[in-house]
Protein backbone atom coordinates (compact mmCIF):
# COMPACT_ATOMS: atom_id res chain seq x y z
CA UNK A 1 0.00 0.00 0.00
CA UNK A 2 1.33 3.39 -0.92
CA UNK A 3 1.64 6.28 1.50
CA UNK A 4 -1.27 8.10 -0.15
CA UNK A 5 -3.67 5.23 0.51
CA UNK A 6 -2.46 5.04 4.12
CA UNK A 7 -3.02 8.78 4.50
CA UNK A 8 -6.54 8.43 3.10
CA UNK A 9 -7.30 5.56 5.49
CA UNK A 10 -6.06 7.73 8.36
CA UNK A 11 -8.34 10.52 7.11
CA UNK A 12 -11.28 8.07 7.22
CA UNK A 13 -10.57 7.25 10.87
CA UNK A 14 -10.29 10.94 11.76
CA UNK A 15 -13.56 11.65 9.91
CA UNK A 16 -15.37 8.78 11.64
CA UNK A 17 -14.32 10.06 15.06
CA UNK A 18 -15.11 13.67 14.14
CA UNK A 19 -18.65 12.73 13.07
CA UNK A 20 -19.31 11.34 16.55
CA UNK A 21 -17.63 14.16 18.42
CA UNK A 22 -19.00 17.27 16.68
CA UNK A 23 -21.92 18.95 18.43
CA UNK A 24 -23.55 20.45 15.32
CA UNK A 25 -25.57 17.97 13.27
CA UNK A 26 -24.98 20.01 10.11
CA UNK A 27 -21.20 19.74 10.53
CA UNK A 28 -21.55 15.99 11.05
CA UNK A 29 -23.30 15.60 7.71
CA UNK A 30 -20.64 17.66 5.92
CA UNK A 31 -17.88 15.53 7.46
CA UNK A 32 -19.81 12.44 6.37
CA UNK A 33 -19.77 13.77 2.79
CA UNK A 34 -15.99 14.20 2.98
CA UNK A 35 -15.74 10.63 4.27
CA UNK A 36 -17.72 9.33 1.29
CA UNK A 37 -15.62 11.25 -1.24
CA UNK A 38 -12.35 9.86 0.14
CA UNK A 39 -13.93 6.41 0.35
CA UNK A 40 -14.77 6.55 -3.36
CA UNK A 41 -11.14 7.42 -4.16
CA UNK A 42 -10.06 4.43 -2.07
CA UNK A 43 -12.47 2.20 -4.04
CA UNK A 44 -10.71 3.31 -7.22
CA UNK A 45 -7.28 2.41 -5.78
CA UNK A 46 -8.76 -1.00 -4.90
CA UNK A 47 -9.73 -1.40 -8.58
CA UNK A 48 -13.50 -1.32 -8.17
CA UNK A 49 -14.64 1.73 -10.17
CA UNK A 50 -18.26 0.47 -10.13
CA UNK A 51 -18.38 0.94 -6.39
CA UNK A 52 -16.54 4.26 -6.63
CA UNK A 53 -19.21 5.75 -8.92
CA UNK A 54 -22.03 4.55 -6.69
CA UNK A 55 -20.30 5.75 -3.53
CA UNK A 56 -19.73 9.22 -4.98
CA UNK A 57 -23.31 9.56 -6.26
CA UNK A 58 -25.21 7.97 -3.38
CA UNK A 59 -22.93 8.40 -0.36
CA UNK A 60 -21.64 11.90 -0.99
CA UNK A 61 -24.63 13.15 -2.97
CA UNK A 62 -28.09 11.84 -2.29
CA UNK A 63 -27.76 10.45 1.25
CA UNK A 64 -26.31 13.73 2.48
CA UNK A 65 -29.08 15.67 0.71
CA UNK A 66 -31.73 13.55 2.40
CA UNK A 67 -29.98 14.05 5.75
CA UNK A 68 -29.95 17.83 5.16
CA UNK A 69 -33.68 17.71 4.42
CA UNK A 70 -34.34 15.69 7.57
CA UNK A 71 -32.37 18.27 9.59
CA UNK A 72 -34.46 21.00 7.99
CA UNK A 73 -37.65 19.16 8.95
CA UNK A 74 -36.64 19.14 12.61
CA UNK A 75 -35.54 22.81 12.38
CA UNK A 76 -31.90 21.96 13.02
CA UNK A 77 -30.55 24.08 10.13
CA UNK A 78 -33.00 26.96 9.91
CA UNK A 79 -30.75 30.02 10.07
CA UNK A 80 -33.68 32.17 11.11
CA UNK A 81 -34.16 30.10 14.25
CA UNK A 82 -30.59 30.79 15.25
CA UNK A 83 -31.00 34.53 14.69
CA UNK A 84 -34.29 34.59 16.58
CA UNK A 85 -32.64 32.77 19.44
CA UNK A 86 -29.83 35.33 19.56
CA UNK A 87 -32.37 38.16 19.47
CA UNK A 88 -34.27 36.56 22.31
CA UNK A 89 -31.06 36.04 24.31
CA UNK A 90 -30.01 39.64 23.78
CA UNK A 91 -33.44 40.89 24.72
CA UNK A 92 -33.61 38.77 27.84
CA UNK A 93 -30.03 39.65 28.81
CA UNK A 94 -30.95 43.31 28.39
CA UNK A 95 -34.01 42.85 30.59
CA UNK A 96 -32.04 41.19 33.34
CA UNK A 97 -29.32 43.81 33.47
CA UNK A 98 -31.80 46.62 33.20
CA UNK A 99 -30.27 47.99 30.00
CA UNK A 100 -32.59 49.27 27.33
CA UNK B 1 -55.61 17.95 -28.59
CA UNK B 2 -53.53 16.42 -25.85
CA UNK B 3 -50.61 15.92 -28.19
CA UNK B 4 -50.85 19.50 -29.34
CA UNK B 5 -50.74 20.63 -25.73
CA UNK B 6 -47.69 18.57 -25.02
CA UNK B 7 -45.94 19.88 -28.14
CA UNK B 8 -46.60 23.52 -27.28
CA UNK B 9 -45.35 22.98 -23.76
CA UNK B 10 -42.21 21.28 -25.09
CA UNK B 11 -41.70 24.20 -27.44
CA UNK B 12 -42.08 26.69 -24.59
CA UNK B 13 -39.56 24.81 -22.59
CA UNK B 14 -37.02 24.58 -25.42
CA UNK B 15 -37.35 28.22 -26.40
CA UNK B 16 -36.82 29.37 -22.84
CA UNK B 17 -34.18 32.11 -22.99
CA UNK B 18 -32.48 34.73 -20.89
CA UNK B 19 -35.50 37.00 -20.56
CA UNK B 20 -37.76 34.34 -19.10
CA UNK B 21 -35.38 33.72 -16.22
CA UNK B 22 -35.29 37.35 -15.16
CA UNK B 23 -39.06 37.66 -15.49
CA UNK B 24 -39.72 34.64 -13.29
CA UNK B 25 -37.17 35.95 -10.79
CA UNK B 26 -38.91 39.28 -10.48
CA UNK B 27 -42.33 37.68 -10.26
CA UNK B 28 -41.14 35.24 -7.64
CA UNK B 29 -39.54 37.96 -5.54
CA UNK B 30 -42.73 39.96 -5.56
CA UNK B 31 -44.78 36.91 -4.65
CA UNK B 32 -42.81 35.35 -1.88
CA UNK B 33 -41.08 38.09 0.00
CA UNK B 34 -40.02 36.07 3.01
CA UNK B 35 -40.07 37.95 6.32
CA UNK B 36 -36.85 39.83 7.02
CA UNK B 37 -34.70 38.59 9.87
CA UNK B 38 -33.95 42.06 11.14
CA UNK B 39 -37.57 43.13 11.47
CA UNK B 40 -38.95 40.80 14.08
CA UNK B 41 -42.45 41.33 15.32
CA UNK B 42 -43.03 41.18 19.10
CA UNK B 43 -45.03 37.98 18.58
CA UNK B 44 -42.09 36.31 16.90
CA UNK B 45 -39.70 37.33 19.65
CA UNK B 46 -42.15 35.97 22.20
CA UNK B 47 -42.33 32.73 20.24
CA UNK B 48 -38.54 32.38 20.27
CA UNK B 49 -38.39 33.11 23.99
CA UNK B 50 -41.08 30.54 24.74
CA UNK B 51 -39.20 27.96 22.70
CA UNK B 52 -35.98 28.71 24.59
CA UNK B 53 -37.68 28.41 27.96
CA UNK B 54 -39.33 25.15 26.94
CA UNK B 55 -35.92 23.78 25.96
CA UNK B 56 -34.42 24.77 29.31
CA UNK B 57 -37.36 23.17 31.16
CA UNK B 58 -36.84 19.92 29.27
CA UNK B 59 -33.11 19.97 30.03
CA UNK B 60 -33.76 20.53 33.72
CA UNK B 61 -36.32 17.73 33.81
CA UNK B 62 -33.89 15.36 32.11
CA UNK B 63 -31.16 16.18 34.61
CA UNK B 64 -33.62 15.72 37.45
CA UNK B 65 -34.76 12.39 36.13
CA UNK B 66 -31.28 10.97 35.64
CA UNK B 67 -30.26 12.05 39.12
CA UNK B 68 -33.34 10.83 40.96
CA UNK B 69 -34.24 7.53 39.31
CA UNK B 70 -30.86 5.83 39.75
CA UNK B 71 -28.82 5.53 42.93
CA UNK B 72 -25.19 6.69 42.68
CA UNK B 73 -23.90 3.13 42.92
CA UNK B 74 -26.16 2.01 40.05
CA UNK B 75 -24.95 4.90 37.93
CA UNK B 76 -21.32 3.86 38.46
CA UNK B 77 -22.25 0.31 37.43
CA UNK B 78 -24.05 1.57 34.32
CA UNK B 79 -21.07 3.66 33.26
CA UNK B 80 -18.68 0.77 33.85
CA UNK B 81 -20.91 -1.56 31.83
CA UNK B 82 -21.05 0.93 28.95
CA UNK B 83 -17.28 1.16 28.78
CA UNK B 84 -16.93 -2.60 29.11
CA UNK B 85 -19.40 -3.38 26.29
CA UNK B 86 -17.78 -0.81 23.96
CA UNK B 87 -14.25 -2.04 24.63
CA UNK B 88 -15.33 -5.67 24.10
CA UNK B 89 -17.01 -4.82 20.80
CA UNK B 90 -14.00 -2.83 19.54
CA UNK B 91 -11.65 -5.62 20.60
CA UNK B 92 -13.74 -8.30 18.87
CA UNK B 93 -13.94 -6.31 15.63
CA UNK B 94 -10.21 -5.54 15.61
CA UNK B 95 -9.43 -9.21 16.27
CA UNK B 96 -11.65 -10.23 13.33
CA UNK B 97 -9.90 -7.73 11.06
CA UNK B 98 -6.46 -9.11 11.96
CA UNK B 99 -7.71 -12.63 11.18
CA UNK B 100 -8.79 -11.64 7.63
CA UNK B 101 -6.56 -12.80 4.77
CA UNK B 102 -4.36 -10.16 3.16
CA UNK B 103 -5.72 -7.99 0.35
CA UNK B 104 -5.10 -9.58 -3.06
CA UNK B 105 -3.99 -12.92 -1.59
CA UNK B 106 -4.35 -15.67 -4.27
CA UNK B 107 -5.20 -18.26 -1.57
CA UNK B 108 -8.09 -16.10 -0.37
CA UNK B 109 -11.13 -18.30 0.45
CA UNK B 110 -13.36 -16.24 -1.87
CA UNK B 111 -11.20 -17.23 -4.84
CA UNK B 112 -13.16 -20.45 -5.38
CA UNK B 113 -14.75 -22.09 -8.43
CA UNK B 114 -17.66 -19.59 -8.53
CA UNK B 115 -15.54 -16.50 -9.17
CA UNK B 116 -13.28 -18.50 -11.48
CA UNK B 117 -16.35 -19.40 -13.54
CA UNK B 118 -17.49 -15.75 -13.66
CA UNK B 119 -14.08 -14.56 -14.81
CA UNK B 120 -13.40 -17.33 -17.33
CA UNK B 121 -16.83 -17.86 -18.90
CA UNK B 122 -18.61 -14.60 -18.04
CA UNK B 123 -17.85 -12.85 -21.31
CA UNK B 124 -18.81 -15.90 -23.33
CA UNK B 125 -22.08 -16.58 -21.52
CA UNK B 126 -23.41 -13.07 -20.90
CA UNK B 127 -21.68 -11.05 -23.62
CA UNK B 128 -20.91 -8.27 -21.16
CA UNK B 129 -17.34 -6.92 -21.09
CA UNK B 130 -17.93 -5.57 -17.57
CA UNK B 131 -17.99 -8.74 -15.47
CA UNK B 132 -19.74 -7.01 -12.55
CA UNK B 133 -22.74 -6.09 -14.71
CA UNK B 134 -22.77 -9.55 -16.24
CA UNK B 135 -22.99 -10.95 -12.72
CA UNK B 136 -25.70 -8.70 -11.29
CA UNK B 137 -27.91 -8.49 -14.39
CA UNK B 138 -27.52 -11.98 -15.82
CA UNK B 139 -26.44 -14.63 -13.32
CA UNK B 140 -28.13 -12.82 -10.44
CA UNK B 141 -30.74 -10.76 -12.29
CA UNK B 142 -33.47 -12.02 -10.00
CA UNK B 143 -31.73 -10.48 -6.97
CA UNK B 144 -31.57 -7.17 -8.80
CA UNK B 145 -35.32 -7.34 -9.50
CA UNK B 146 -35.80 -7.74 -5.74
CA UNK B 147 -33.57 -4.70 -5.10
CA UNK B 148 -35.54 -2.57 -7.55
CA UNK B 149 -38.79 -3.67 -5.90
CA UNK B 150 -37.38 -2.72 -2.48
CA UNK B 151 -36.56 0.77 -3.78
CA UNK B 152 -40.04 1.04 -5.28
CA UNK B 153 -41.66 -0.08 -2.00
CA UNK B 154 -39.58 2.42 -0.02
CA UNK B 155 -40.70 5.21 -2.36
CA UNK B 156 -44.33 4.09 -1.98
CA UNK B 157 -44.10 4.17 1.82
CA UNK B 158 -42.49 7.63 1.77
CA UNK B 159 -45.33 8.79 -0.49
CA UNK B 160 -47.98 7.30 1.83
CA UNK B 161 -46.49 8.99 4.85
CA UNK B 162 -45.42 12.38 3.56
CA UNK B 163 -47.40 13.21 0.43
CA UNK B 164 -49.85 16.09 0.72
CA UNK B 165 -52.78 16.84 -1.57
CA UNK B 166 -55.78 19.15 -1.53
CA UNK B 167 -57.64 16.87 0.82
CA UNK B 168 -54.98 16.39 3.48
CA UNK B 169 -55.47 19.82 5.09
CA UNK B 170 -59.17 18.98 5.42
CA UNK B 171 -58.68 15.68 7.21
CA UNK B 172 -55.38 16.00 9.03
CA UNK B 173 -54.92 18.63 11.72
CA UNK B 174 -51.17 18.31 11.46
CA UNK B 175 -51.16 19.12 7.73
CA UNK B 176 -53.44 22.11 8.33
CA UNK B 177 -51.25 23.36 11.15
CA UNK B 178 -48.17 23.01 8.96
CA UNK B 179 -49.76 25.03 6.19
CA UNK B 180 -50.94 27.81 8.50
CA UNK B 181 -47.83 28.01 10.65
CA UNK B 182 -45.37 30.60 9.30
CA UNK B 183 -42.51 28.78 11.06
CA UNK B 184 -43.15 25.50 9.23
CA UNK B 185 -40.35 24.50 6.88
CA UNK B 186 -42.61 24.29 3.84
CA UNK B 187 -43.43 27.99 4.18
CA UNK B 188 -40.08 29.22 2.96
CA UNK B 189 -39.35 28.44 -0.65
CA UNK B 190 -35.73 29.13 -1.53
CA UNK B 191 -35.40 32.50 -3.18
CA UNK B 192 -34.25 32.48 -6.78
CA UNK B 193 -30.49 32.32 -6.44
CA UNK B 194 -28.76 33.66 -9.56
CA UNK B 195 -25.42 31.92 -8.85
CA UNK B 196 -27.13 28.59 -8.32
CA UNK B 197 -29.25 29.03 -11.45
CA UNK B 198 -26.33 29.89 -13.73
CA UNK B 199 -24.26 27.03 -12.32
CA UNK B 200 -27.17 24.63 -12.77
CA UNK B 201 -27.65 25.77 -16.38
CA UNK B 202 -24.10 24.62 -17.12
CA UNK B 203 -23.99 21.55 -14.87
CA UNK B 204 -27.40 19.89 -15.24
CA UNK B 205 -27.01 18.83 -18.92
CA UNK B 206 -23.53 17.46 -18.23
CA UNK B 207 -24.67 15.52 -15.16
CA UNK B 208 -27.69 14.08 -16.98
CA UNK B 209 -25.55 13.15 -19.99
CA UNK B 210 -23.01 11.43 -17.75
CA UNK B 211 -25.86 9.49 -16.14
CA UNK B 212 -27.21 8.39 -19.51
CA UNK B 213 -23.69 7.36 -20.59
CA UNK B 214 -23.13 5.31 -17.43
CA UNK B 215 -26.50 3.55 -17.83
CA UNK B 216 -26.13 2.78 -21.54
CA UNK B 217 -22.51 1.63 -21.22
CA UNK B 218 -23.20 -0.45 -18.12
CA UNK B 219 -22.18 -3.67 -19.89
CA UNK B 220 -19.00 -2.15 -21.37
CA UNK B 221 -17.51 0.16 -18.76
CA UNK B 222 -17.80 0.58 -14.97
CA UNK B 223 -21.23 1.59 -13.78
CA UNK B 224 -24.69 0.39 -14.64
CA UNK B 225 -28.32 1.02 -13.90
CA UNK B 226 -28.02 1.89 -10.24
CA UNK B 227 -25.02 4.23 -10.38
CA UNK B 228 -26.22 5.92 -13.56
CA UNK B 229 -29.69 6.30 -12.10
CA UNK B 230 -28.28 7.87 -8.95
CA UNK B 231 -26.28 10.35 -11.07
CA UNK B 232 -29.36 11.30 -13.11
CA UNK B 233 -31.42 11.61 -9.93
CA UNK B 234 -28.79 13.99 -8.52
CA UNK B 235 -29.02 16.01 -11.75
CA UNK B 236 -32.81 16.31 -11.42
CA UNK B 237 -32.45 17.34 -7.77
CA UNK B 238 -29.96 20.06 -8.75
CA UNK B 239 -32.41 21.29 -11.41
CA UNK B 240 -35.34 21.47 -9.01
CA UNK B 241 -33.24 23.17 -6.32
CA UNK B 242 -32.19 25.87 -8.76
CA UNK B 243 -35.40 26.46 -10.70
CA UNK B 244 -38.18 25.36 -8.37
CA UNK B 245 -41.01 22.90 -8.57
CA UNK B 246 -43.15 24.88 -11.03
CA UNK B 247 -40.58 24.43 -13.81
CA UNK B 248 -40.00 20.80 -12.90
CA UNK B 249 -43.71 20.01 -13.16
CA UNK B 250 -43.69 20.94 -16.83
CA UNK B 251 -42.06 17.63 -17.67
CA UNK B 252 -42.11 15.56 -14.47
CA UNK B 253 -45.27 15.18 -12.41
CA UNK B 254 -46.62 12.54 -10.09
CA UNK B 255 -48.29 10.88 -13.08
CA UNK B 256 -45.02 10.74 -15.02
CA UNK B 257 -43.36 9.18 -12.01
CA UNK B 258 -46.07 6.52 -11.69
CA UNK B 259 -46.01 5.62 -15.37
CA UNK B 260 -42.23 5.45 -15.74
CA UNK B 261 -41.70 3.33 -12.64
CA UNK B 262 -44.60 0.99 -13.44
CA UNK B 263 -43.49 0.41 -17.02
CA UNK B 264 -39.84 -0.08 -16.01
CA UNK B 265 -40.63 -2.55 -13.21
CA UNK B 266 -43.07 -4.50 -15.39
CA UNK B 267 -40.59 -4.69 -18.27
CA UNK B 268 -37.94 -5.98 -15.90
CA UNK B 269 -40.26 -8.53 -14.28
CA UNK B 270 -41.64 -9.82 -17.59
CA UNK B 271 -38.21 -10.17 -19.20
CA UNK B 272 -36.91 -12.12 -16.20
CA UNK B 273 -39.95 -14.14 -15.13
CA UNK B 274 -39.18 -16.96 -17.53
CA UNK B 275 -36.77 -18.26 -14.88
CA UNK B 276 -39.83 -19.28 -12.84
CA UNK B 277 -41.25 -21.40 -15.62
CA UNK B 278 -38.00 -23.19 -16.35
CA UNK B 279 -37.48 -24.25 -12.74
CA UNK B 280 -35.06 -21.37 -12.09
CA UNK B 281 -32.74 -22.87 -14.69
CA UNK B 282 -31.13 -20.50 -17.05
CA UNK B 283 -32.32 -20.89 -20.64
CA UNK B 284 -30.98 -19.46 -23.84
CA UNK B 285 -32.05 -15.88 -24.45
CA UNK B 286 -33.82 -15.32 -27.75
CA UNK B 287 -31.96 -12.02 -28.12
CA UNK B 288 -28.55 -12.65 -29.71
CA UNK B 289 -25.56 -11.71 -27.54
CA UNK B 290 -23.88 -9.76 -30.33
CA UNK B 291 -20.21 -8.81 -30.53
CA UNK B 292 -18.72 -8.16 -27.10
CA UNK B 293 -17.73 -4.52 -26.88
CA UNK B 294 -20.46 -3.16 -29.16
CA UNK B 295 -23.11 -0.94 -27.59
CA UNK B 296 -25.91 -3.21 -28.84
CA UNK B 297 -24.68 -6.43 -27.34
CA UNK B 298 -25.06 -8.78 -24.38
CA UNK B 299 -28.74 -9.57 -24.91
CA UNK B 300 -31.12 -8.46 -22.18
CA UNK B 301 -28.54 -6.67 -20.02
CA UNK B 302 -28.89 -3.36 -21.86
CA UNK B 303 -32.70 -3.38 -21.49
CA UNK B 304 -32.52 -4.30 -17.82
CA UNK B 305 -29.90 -1.58 -17.20
CA UNK B 306 -32.20 1.04 -18.72
CA UNK B 307 -35.13 -0.18 -16.58
CA UNK B 308 -33.10 -0.06 -13.36
CA UNK B 309 -31.75 3.36 -14.35
CA UNK B 310 -35.27 4.77 -14.78
CA UNK B 311 -36.50 3.31 -11.49
CA UNK B 312 -33.53 4.66 -9.52
CA UNK B 313 -33.69 8.12 -11.12
CA UNK B 314 -37.39 8.55 -10.40
CA UNK B 315 -37.13 7.16 -6.88
CA UNK B 316 -34.23 9.43 -5.92
CA UNK B 317 -36.05 12.50 -7.19
CA UNK B 318 -39.29 11.35 -5.53
CA UNK B 319 -37.54 10.98 -2.17
CA UNK B 320 -36.14 14.50 -2.45
CA UNK B 321 -39.38 16.14 -3.56
CA UNK B 322 -41.59 14.43 -1.00
CA UNK B 323 -39.16 15.14 1.85
CA UNK B 324 -38.80 18.73 0.80
CA UNK B 325 -42.36 19.74 0.00
CA UNK B 326 -44.69 16.81 0.47
CA UNK B 327 -45.61 16.56 -3.22
CA UNK B 328 -44.04 15.84 -6.58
Amino acid sequence: MSIIVQLMLLFLIVCAIAVCVTKSLLTSVVIYMAYSMIMSVIWITMESPDLAITEAAVGAGITSLLLFLALKKIHAIDARNEVRRQHAEVKRGGDEHGEE
Amino acid sequence: MAKNNWLTRMNDWLSDEEGALERTMEAAQEQEAAPDIEQLTPAEIRWAQEELEEEKRIEARMKDWTEKTASPAARVVYNLMCVLVCVTMIGLLLYTVTALPAFGDPNHPINNEVSARYIEKGLQETGAVNIVTGMILDYRAFDTLGESSVLFTAAMVVLFLLRKDKESAKYSQLAKAMEDNPHSDTYYEPKNDIILQKTATILVPIVLLLGVYVVLNGHLSPGGGFSGGAIMGAGLILYVTAFGFAKMRRFFTYKTYQRIVLVALLTYAISKCYSFYTGANHIESIIPLGTPGAILSSGLILVLNICVGFIVTCTMYCFYAVFRKGEL
